[in-house]
Protein backbone atom coordinates (compact mmCIF):
# COMPACT_ATOMS: atom_id res chain seq x y z
CA UNK A 1 0.00 0.00 0.00
CA UNK A 2 1.25 3.23 -0.89
CA UNK A 3 1.26 6.02 1.64
CA UNK A 4 0.08 9.92 0.81
CA UNK A 5 1.05 11.75 -1.75
CA UNK A 6 3.56 14.42 -0.18
CA UNK A 7 4.06 17.85 -2.38
CA UNK A 8 8.43 18.10 -2.49
CA UNK A 9 8.71 21.20 -4.24
CA UNK A 10 6.14 23.91 -5.66
CA UNK A 11 5.82 26.89 -7.27
CA UNK A 12 3.18 29.09 -8.89
CA UNK A 13 4.01 31.40 -11.95
CA UNK A 14 1.46 33.62 -13.54
CA UNK A 15 -0.24 33.62 -16.71
CA UNK A 16 -0.79 36.75 -18.03
CA UNK A 17 0.79 36.75 -21.05
CA UNK A 18 1.87 34.38 -24.32
CA UNK A 19 5.35 34.88 -23.04
CA UNK A 20 4.06 33.31 -19.43
CA UNK A 21 3.07 29.99 -21.18
CA UNK A 22 7.19 29.76 -22.49
CA UNK A 23 8.08 30.24 -18.90
CA UNK A 24 5.73 27.61 -17.39
CA UNK A 25 7.07 25.10 -20.61
CA UNK A 26 10.73 25.91 -19.11
CA UNK A 27 9.77 25.27 -15.29
CA UNK A 28 8.09 22.70 -15.50
CA UNK A 29 11.12 21.10 -18.05
CA UNK A 30 13.31 22.06 -14.69
CA UNK A 31 11.29 20.02 -12.70
CA UNK A 32 10.66 17.30 -14.83
CA UNK A 33 14.63 16.89 -14.85
CA UNK A 34 14.76 16.67 -11.55
CA UNK A 35 12.44 13.56 -11.51
CA UNK A 36 14.53 11.99 -13.58
CA UNK A 37 11.72 11.71 -16.65
CA UNK A 38 13.15 10.35 -19.27
CA UNK A 39 13.40 12.29 -22.59
CA UNK A 40 10.04 11.30 -24.04
CA UNK A 41 8.17 11.78 -20.62
CA UNK A 42 9.68 15.50 -20.50
CA UNK A 43 8.73 16.38 -23.63
CA UNK A 44 4.68 14.84 -22.90
CA UNK A 45 4.79 17.20 -19.45
CA UNK A 46 6.07 20.17 -21.13
CA UNK A 47 3.36 19.78 -24.05
CA UNK A 48 0.74 19.06 -21.84
CA UNK A 49 1.61 22.29 -19.52
CA UNK A 50 1.69 24.33 -22.76
CA UNK A 51 -1.20 23.54 -24.24
CA UNK A 52 -3.38 23.99 -20.44
CA UNK A 53 -0.92 27.31 -19.81
CA UNK A 54 -2.41 28.60 -23.05
CA UNK A 55 -6.19 27.24 -22.40
CA UNK A 56 -5.68 29.22 -18.83
CA UNK A 57 -4.47 32.39 -20.79
CA UNK A 58 -7.00 32.11 -24.03
CA UNK A 59 -9.99 30.70 -22.78
CA UNK A 60 -9.81 31.77 -18.68
CA UNK A 61 -8.41 35.32 -19.22
CA UNK A 62 -5.25 34.43 -17.50
CA UNK A 63 -4.65 33.24 -13.97
CA UNK A 64 -1.49 31.09 -12.87
CA UNK A 65 -0.18 27.40 -12.68
CA UNK A 66 0.97 25.95 -9.63
CA UNK A 67 3.59 23.06 -10.80
CA UNK A 68 5.53 20.71 -8.01
CA UNK A 69 6.93 17.44 -7.61
CA UNK A 70 4.85 14.56 -5.36
CA UNK A 71 6.15 11.92 -3.74
CA UNK A 72 3.99 9.04 -2.77
CA UNK A 73 6.49 6.96 -0.92
CA UNK A 74 7.14 4.44 -3.92
CA UNK A 75 7.56 7.14 -6.94
CA UNK A 76 7.57 10.70 -7.76
CA UNK A 77 6.08 12.43 -10.36
CA UNK A 78 5.37 15.82 -11.27
CA UNK A 79 1.82 17.64 -10.75
CA UNK A 80 0.52 20.83 -12.38
CA UNK A 81 -2.32 23.07 -11.66
CA UNK A 82 -3.57 25.87 -13.83
CA UNK A 83 -6.38 27.82 -12.46
CA UNK A 84 -7.99 30.65 -14.19
CA UNK A 85 -11.24 33.10 -13.03
CA UNK A 86 -12.59 33.16 -16.45
CA UNK A 87 -16.16 32.29 -17.70
CA UNK A 88 -16.19 29.08 -16.72
CA UNK A 89 -16.85 25.62 -19.04
CA UNK A 90 -20.77 25.15 -19.05
CA UNK A 91 -20.40 21.55 -21.11
CA UNK A 92 -17.01 20.05 -19.97
CA UNK A 93 -18.26 16.81 -22.16
CA UNK A 94 -18.26 18.87 -24.93
CA UNK A 95 -15.32 20.91 -23.84
CA UNK A 96 -13.62 17.58 -23.49
CA UNK A 97 -14.28 16.48 -26.81
CA UNK A 98 -11.29 15.85 -29.81
CA UNK A 99 -11.49 18.84 -31.80
CA UNK A 100 -14.15 20.87 -30.19
CA UNK A 101 -13.19 24.13 -29.95
CA UNK A 102 -14.65 27.25 -28.82
CA UNK A 103 -11.60 29.79 -29.89
CA UNK A 104 -9.62 29.27 -32.71
CA UNK A 105 -7.80 26.78 -31.67
CA UNK A 106 -7.48 22.50 -32.67
CA UNK A 107 -9.51 21.58 -30.12
CA UNK A 108 -6.83 19.25 -28.83
CA UNK A 109 -5.89 21.24 -25.51
CA UNK A 110 -8.24 19.22 -22.61
CA UNK A 111 -8.27 16.12 -24.44
CA UNK A 112 -4.89 15.75 -26.02
CA UNK A 113 -2.88 16.71 -22.45
CA UNK A 114 -5.40 14.24 -20.93
CA UNK A 115 -3.58 11.59 -22.96
CA UNK A 116 -0.33 12.86 -22.13
CA UNK A 117 -0.54 12.68 -18.42
CA UNK A 118 -1.69 10.02 -15.89
CA UNK A 119 -4.24 11.76 -14.43
CA UNK A 120 -6.98 14.64 -15.53
CA UNK A 121 -9.12 16.25 -13.63
CA UNK A 122 -10.98 18.66 -14.41
CA UNK A 123 -13.54 21.55 -12.00
CA UNK A 124 -15.33 24.22 -13.18
CA UNK A 125 -18.01 26.31 -12.71
CA UNK A 126 -20.15 29.07 -14.96
CA UNK A 127 -18.99 32.29 -14.18
CA UNK A 128 -16.45 31.46 -11.27
CA UNK A 129 -13.54 29.97 -13.23
CA UNK A 130 -11.83 26.74 -14.14
CA UNK A 131 -9.27 24.42 -12.43
CA UNK A 132 -7.55 21.98 -14.31
CA UNK A 133 -5.26 19.62 -12.57
CA UNK A 134 -3.33 16.67 -13.97
CA UNK A 135 -0.38 14.75 -13.26
CA UNK A 136 2.16 12.15 -14.41
CA UNK A 137 4.23 9.46 -12.15
CA UNK A 138 7.34 8.51 -13.15
CA UNK B 1 9.49 43.57 -32.27
CA UNK B 2 10.73 39.80 -32.06
CA UNK B 3 11.00 38.39 -35.15
CA UNK B 4 12.57 35.01 -36.00
CA UNK B 5 14.90 35.51 -39.55
CA UNK B 6 14.26 34.16 -43.03
CA UNK B 7 17.21 33.44 -45.01
CA UNK B 8 16.49 33.36 -48.84
CA UNK B 9 19.03 31.42 -50.96
CA UNK B 10 18.27 31.70 -54.75
CA UNK B 11 14.56 30.48 -55.17
CA UNK B 12 14.08 29.02 -51.41
CA UNK B 13 13.52 30.35 -48.36
CA UNK B 14 15.25 29.11 -45.19
CA UNK B 15 13.81 29.30 -41.35
CA UNK B 16 15.66 27.97 -38.49
CA UNK B 17 13.50 28.19 -35.37
CA UNK B 18 15.98 28.61 -31.97
CA UNK B 19 13.98 29.86 -29.64
CA UNK B 20 11.45 28.26 -27.73
CA UNK B 21 8.49 30.34 -29.15
CA UNK B 22 5.48 32.21 -28.14
CA UNK B 23 2.19 32.23 -29.70
CA UNK B 24 2.89 35.75 -31.19
CA UNK B 25 5.92 35.14 -32.26
CA UNK B 26 4.77 32.06 -34.29
CA UNK B 27 2.12 34.11 -36.01
CA UNK B 28 4.22 36.51 -36.78
CA UNK B 29 6.54 34.64 -38.50
CA UNK B 30 3.26 33.07 -40.46
CA UNK B 31 2.97 36.32 -41.88
CA UNK B 32 6.44 37.34 -42.26
CA UNK B 33 6.95 34.07 -44.60
CA UNK B 34 3.62 34.36 -46.01
CA UNK B 35 4.08 38.00 -47.44
CA UNK B 36 8.23 36.91 -48.49
CA UNK B 37 6.96 34.30 -50.56
CA UNK B 38 4.36 36.63 -52.69
CA UNK B 39 7.76 39.20 -53.09
CA UNK B 40 10.14 36.96 -54.02
CA UNK B 41 8.66 34.51 -55.64
CA UNK B 42 9.91 31.64 -53.71
CA UNK B 43 9.35 28.13 -55.20
CA UNK B 44 10.00 26.63 -51.94
CA UNK B 45 10.51 27.08 -48.17
CA UNK B 46 12.44 24.96 -45.38
CA UNK B 47 11.32 25.09 -41.70
CA UNK B 48 14.15 23.50 -39.88
CA UNK B 49 12.70 22.57 -36.17
CA UNK B 50 15.50 20.42 -34.98
CA UNK B 51 16.22 22.98 -32.38
CA UNK B 52 12.13 22.54 -30.41
CA UNK B 53 12.16 20.83 -27.89
CA UNK B 54 8.02 20.80 -28.05
CA UNK B 55 5.81 21.28 -30.91
CA UNK B 56 2.11 21.79 -29.11
CA UNK B 57 -1.12 22.26 -31.26
CA UNK B 58 -0.76 25.65 -31.73
CA UNK B 59 2.78 25.38 -33.17
CA UNK B 60 1.55 22.69 -35.36
CA UNK B 61 -1.26 24.59 -36.35
CA UNK B 62 1.08 27.56 -37.35
CA UNK B 63 3.16 25.06 -39.31
CA UNK B 64 0.25 23.54 -41.20
CA UNK B 65 -0.86 26.91 -41.99
CA UNK B 66 2.30 28.23 -43.40
CA UNK B 67 2.06 24.84 -45.65
CA UNK B 68 -1.33 25.68 -46.62
CA UNK B 69 -0.72 29.19 -47.53
CA UNK B 70 2.67 28.87 -49.45
CA UNK B 71 1.21 25.90 -51.14
CA UNK B 72 -1.71 28.96 -52.89
CA UNK B 73 1.09 30.58 -53.49
CA UNK B 74 2.37 28.07 -55.55
CA UNK B 75 5.43 27.31 -53.35
CA UNK B 76 6.35 23.66 -51.67
CA UNK B 77 6.64 23.70 -47.94
CA UNK B 78 8.98 21.06 -45.95
CA UNK B 79 9.44 20.41 -42.29
CA UNK B 80 12.89 19.18 -41.24
CA UNK B 81 14.36 17.67 -38.34
CA UNK B 82 12.08 16.68 -35.88
CA UNK B 83 13.44 15.03 -32.70
CA UNK B 84 11.72 11.44 -32.35
CA UNK B 85 10.18 12.55 -28.83
CA UNK B 86 8.66 15.54 -30.11
CA UNK B 87 6.66 13.20 -32.73
CA UNK B 88 6.07 10.65 -30.17
CA UNK B 89 4.28 13.57 -28.45
CA UNK B 90 2.45 15.01 -31.14
CA UNK B 91 0.92 12.13 -32.43
CA UNK B 92 -0.25 11.05 -28.67
CA UNK B 93 -1.52 14.63 -28.54
CA UNK B 94 -3.73 14.09 -31.51
CA UNK B 95 -1.96 15.94 -34.11
CA UNK B 96 -0.24 13.85 -37.55
CA UNK B 97 0.23 17.04 -39.43
CA UNK B 98 -1.66 16.21 -42.62
CA UNK B 99 -0.57 18.07 -45.67
CA UNK B 100 2.70 18.90 -43.90
CA UNK B 101 5.98 17.33 -46.51
CA UNK B 102 8.54 16.15 -43.45
CA UNK B 103 12.16 15.31 -43.93
CA UNK B 104 14.71 13.87 -41.29
CA UNK B 105 17.34 16.90 -41.65
CA UNK B 106 18.12 20.10 -44.06
CA UNK B 107 19.99 17.85 -46.61
CA UNK B 108 17.22 15.87 -47.65
CA UNK B 109 14.91 18.64 -47.44
CA UNK B 110 16.83 20.61 -49.65
CA UNK B 111 16.97 17.96 -52.22
CA UNK B 112 13.31 17.67 -51.90
CA UNK B 113 12.67 21.06 -52.69
CA UNK B 114 14.57 20.52 -55.51
CA UNK B 115 13.30 17.58 -56.93
CA UNK B 116 10.10 18.94 -57.27
CA UNK B 117 10.90 22.22 -58.54
CA UNK B 118 12.95 20.14 -60.97
CA UNK B 119 9.67 18.56 -61.13
CA UNK B 120 7.92 21.57 -62.14
CA UNK B 121 10.11 23.04 -64.36
CA UNK B 122 9.71 19.70 -66.92
CA UNK B 123 6.22 20.59 -67.03
CA UNK B 124 6.59 23.51 -67.84
CA UNK B 125 9.05 22.47 -70.79
CA UNK B 126 6.51 20.05 -72.01
CA UNK B 127 4.48 22.75 -72.14
CA UNK B 128 7.09 24.93 -74.02
CA UNK B 129 7.50 22.01 -76.73
CA UNK B 130 3.57 21.10 -77.42
CA UNK B 131 2.97 21.21 -81.15
CA UNK B 132 1.51 24.95 -82.36
CA UNK B 133 -0.78 23.84 -84.07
Amino acid sequence: MTGETTVRKAETIPIAESNDVVRVRQQVRVLALEVGFSLVDQTKVVTAASELGRNTLEHGHGGHAEISIIDNGVKRGIKMSFRDNGPGIADIALAMTDGYTSGKGMGLGLSGSKRLMNEFELTSEVGVGTTVTVARWK
Amino acid sequence: MERIPILRIGTFLLVTIQVDMHDQLALTLQEDLTSMIARVSAGGVLIDISSLEIVDSFIGRTLANIASMARVLDATTVVVGMQPAVAITLVELGMSLPGIRTALNVESGMQYLRDTLADREDEDDWRDYSPQG
